[in-house]
């Protein structure tokens, strides 16, 4: 029960976008189409679920038995930045369909403040393996399904009449303004 | 002079660029943590770009993001540290956006962009243009959260152990109904008031 509620959580209520911030720039930046939109979240979505089991792993079983809880920062965006390097190549190499679709947003991800976010968070709240693999994923998929929603919108909008000093940036956080209200509202009661 | 005001002002971050807009949503409902946090980056900035100007030519071309984010990686966990030590409260604040300029697009931005290609002394003074853009922008951003959704302001409350002033206000707004407006401190308050900021200055920026 925990979990699901964990898992409602990470998704809509305290999703990554609208309640934490994280992952802004290509929230911003790349959801205009909707299928840019699809392929960046899997790719976080990947991503996010490997590095938090990795992180999750490097901290019980080798920082905290060395006492370097202080490199917490560095290891954990070394980790993202060799995985999303190793993952890109195991993906030409085997899946060349899925390297050709994803591969272009893969180096984008080290830069995401939405990956490191996550792995930052379960660490801070402490959670179990069990709750890290839902954490991440739901957070994961929440953020896609924001960017997801936020394309189509945003694909709309392009084609109305905004004010001059709306047009771009400006729209596109109000327009994140109103969804942010109506996911806060998803709270499980 | 001129080059510092150009990127203070007609290269703002976070209202020309777009760069790092994560912490100017997540750390700007109160005045403190803003400013607070605009120094850190300013501090991180300067930092970390000063070392990789020095030390660019020694990098290989192929290496160069994961060098410069181990740089800045290390920058950061000294300000965690420092942070941790000697005003605990702004560092629990702060929570995961202080670990997160390691990815804050500004710095690594700035660092491609600028550190890179630039001379040790341009890169001094684009960082201490962008840090102090940066400062002013998210505590902009806070001064209008903080006062029109809670009716307070803080200025000194977590940094009180080192300089020993409480400096907080309450009871500013005039007394009218529609004051406060909670939903500014909320997290979708956020979004809307970098919203309408930004269309403010869009406007500004063409005439």
């Amino acid at each position: 029960m925990d979990l699901i509620n964990l898992f409602i959580t990470g998704l809509l209520t305290e999703n990554v976008i609208l309640y934490k911030f994280l992952g802004i720039c290509p929230f911003i930046g790349t959801s205009n189409k909707e299928k840019n939109a699809v392929y960046m979240g899997l790719s976080v979505t990947l991503v996010t679920t490997l590095s938090s089991i990795i992180t999750y792993l490097l901290y019980h079983y080798v920082l905290i038995p060395t006492k370097s809880e202080y490199l917490v920062t560095i290891i954990f965006i070394l980790v993202i930045s060799a995985l999303v390097q190793i993952l890109e190549l195991v993906l030409k190499k085997l899946f060349p369909i899925i390297h050709k679709t994803l591969g272009l947003y893969l180096p984008l991800i080290t830069t995401n403040c939405a990956v490191l976010g996550v792995t930052l968070l379960n660490i801070n709240n402490n959670y179990n393996f069990l709750e890290v693999l839902t954490f991440s994923i739901a957070s994961s998929l929440g953020f896609t399904l924001v960017i997801y929603i936020f394309s189509t919108i945003r694909e709309r909008i392009d084609k109305c009449d905004v004010p001059d000093r709306f047009k771009g940036v400006p729209i596109a956080l109000i327009t994140a303004f109103i969804m942010a209200l109506i996911f806060k509202r998803f709270t499980l009661s | 002079m001129k080059k510092l005001f150009n990127s203070i002002i007609k290269e703002n971050p976070t209202f020309v660029l777009l760069l790092g807009l994560c912490p100017a949503l997540a750390v700007t409902t109160k005045f403190e943590n803003a400013y607070l946090m605009g120094i850190c980056v300013l501090f991180i900035l300067l930092i970390s770009n000063t070392i990789i100007s020095i030390i660019k030519k020694l990098i290989p071309e192929n290496v160069k993001i994961p060098c410069y984010i181990l740089i800045i990686g290390t920058t950061v966990t000294i300000t965690e540290i420092i942070l941790k030590k000697y005003i605990p409260d702004l560092y629990n604040a702060l929570g995961i956006y202080l670990p997160l300029i390691v990815v804050n697009c500004i710095v690594l931005g700035r660092a491609l962009l600028v550190a890179s290609k630039e001379s040790v002394y341009n890169t001094i003074l684009d960082s201490l243009g962008i840090g102090i853009g940066f400062t002013l922008a998210i505590s902009l951003i806070a001064l209008i959260r903080e006062i029109l959704g809670t009716n307070t302001l803080t200025i000194m409350d977590a940094t009180k152990d080192i300089t020993g002033y409480i400096a907080i206000y309450k009871n500013i707004l005039p007394n009218i109904s529609i004051f406060p407006i909670p939903i500014l401190v909320e997290s979708s308050g956020a979004f809307l008031t970098l919203g309408l900021l930004l269309a403010l200055f869009n406007k500004g920026g063409k005439k």
